[in-house]
């Protein structure tokens, strides 16, 4: 069966009841989607399945055929983190990081359809996304803040402090 | 991961059947024994996951052609395979049941079809669609034994497991209301649901779901619907609440009446 993948075309072998999780996981080895619940009530696993937003665990690849799939991996890269990664970075919106690529690659989805920066708008494109850190008000400022477009000066957060992987500041 | 393999090599001893078309989908559905349908996935590729479900055969009907509203005069034809993100703009009671639903990932996957023929919740209720459609005196036309029967939904329901729907019609109502207990959680779950609508001729249904093991109707309150304090009261005489994660029946019953009361006053708001 044939899907492509971050942009890049992949036949792969799973069975079609195969969860697309499993798919990206195991068979292509690429671990942002993460395997929370197995059950659709966590979205720790959400991918964008042409564009739209989707728990992984829940779809067979029979699916997925010929569908273009966007996980994290595919959202930015270290050097050129997208636009919501880098509101991410500088509003704290990640802890411990299992719930980030889910809620990323929602709030994508959320912001390429025109979303705004209300946070009862931000909720109800997130709603069935778990933070167990319970983050989720700097998710919610973070996701607003690139809702509205604001640019983000990376240098002073940890992330820029000690690494050289972000935009915005130094690289 | 352990759980990948055992699902993976379960999976290849399914036969997986595709069908283009809603002739295809039905000739394979055949008498529906050893059949597994799988609408958006939602309820069973958990369930195939985990290996409570091993099925011989699964038909997944998302490419048969079931999917869509169609409206003929006032009318109205939802496909099986049709999101349940696709309702959730339509009047009450359908949208706002629809729209109350989970989230719009699991929303925009799930299938009318799949949440008719829920069964029964290990943990909670499932089927939240069976009470607006009750409500709206809807019909449903499905396949399996006996060939393509159209039926009032609320003979459907109690032999929905054996059957494949196909779509569901109803006559657009003059009023409709919805009104629910929900579980806040990062999505709401619905532990209590009431819908009503009234026809254009002024018959006054209404349903609940959450109630019992599926979605059924309020006869005893319908009767005295002009009466909501009684009808609230009535209602209780038709259900069976059951404990579950979500709300003790003790809650339930204790909230029927509540929601009853809301979904008459909405009705005669509407008038």
């Amino acid at each position: 069966m044939n899907l492509t993948v971050n942009g890049v075309a992949r036949e792969v072998e799973s069975p079609p009841l195969t969860p697309l999780l499993h798919v990206l996981r195991e068979e292509l080895g690429i671990t942002g989607p993460k395997a929370g619940c197995l059950q659709g009530g966590c979205g720790a696993c959400t991918v964008l399945v042409d564009g739209e937003p989707r728990r992984a665990c829940l779809l067979p690849l029979a699916y997925a055929e010929g569908a273009e799939i966007t996980t994290v991996e595919g959202l930015g890269t270290p050097e050129r983190l997208a636009p919501i990664q880098q509101a991410f970075i500088h509003h704290y919106a990640a802890q411990c990081g299992f719930c980030t690529s889910g809620m990323l690659l929602a709030a994508q989805a959320y912001l390429a359809r025109g979303g705004s920066d209300d946070p009862e708008e931000i909720q109800e494109a997130l709603a069935g996304h778990v933070c167990r850190c319970t983050g989720y008000a700097k998710i919610i400022d973070a996701v607003a803040a690139a809702a509205r477009g604001d640019s983000f000066d990376l240098t002073t957060t940890a992330v820029g402090k000690y690494t050289t992987v972000t935009t915005g500041g130094r690289a | 991961m352990a759980v990948a393999t055992d699902e993976a090599t379960e999976a290849r001893a399914a036969e997986v059947l595709r069908p283009t078309s809603e002739e295809e989908a039905v000739a394979a559905f055949g008498d529906g024994a050893d059949v597994l349908v799988v609408g958006g996935g939602t309820i069973v590729v958990p369930d195939l996951t985990a290996r409570r479900l091993r099925p011989r055969r699964v038909l997944l009907l998302r490419e048969a052609g079931l999917a869509g509203v169609r409206r003929d005069g006032s009318r109205v034809t939802i496909g099986a395979a049709t999101s349940l993100q696709e309702l959730v703009d339509l009047p009450a009671p359908l949208g706002p049941c629809a729209a109350n639903i989970a989230d719009l990932e699991i929303r925009s996957a799930a299938t009318v079809g799949g949440n008719l023929c829920a069964g029964e919740g290990l943990e909670a209720p499932r089927g939240d669609l069976q009470g607006a459609f009750l409500a709206l005196g809807a019909v449903v036309r499905s396949a399996g034994e006996g060939g393509i029967v159209e039926e009032p939904l609320e003979d459907f329901l109690p032999r929905r497991r054996r059957r494949l729907a196909l779509d569901v019609s109803f006559e657009e109502p003059a009023a409709g209301a919805f009104a629910a207990l929900d579980r806040p959680h990062t999505h709401d779950y619905t532990a209590l649901a009431v819908s009503g609508a009234r026809a254009a001729d002024g018959t006054i249904r209404l349903a609940a779901t959450g109630a019992g093991s599926y979605g059924v109707r309020l006869r005893s309150a319908e009767a005295i619907a002009g009466d909501p304090e009684a009808a609230g009261e009535a209602a209780l005489r038709d259900v069976d609440p059951h404990d579950d994660a979500l709300a003790s029946a003790w809650y339930r019953r204790r909230v029927l009446p509540v929601l009853v009361r809301k979904v008459l006053a909405q009705l005669k708001e509407a008038a």
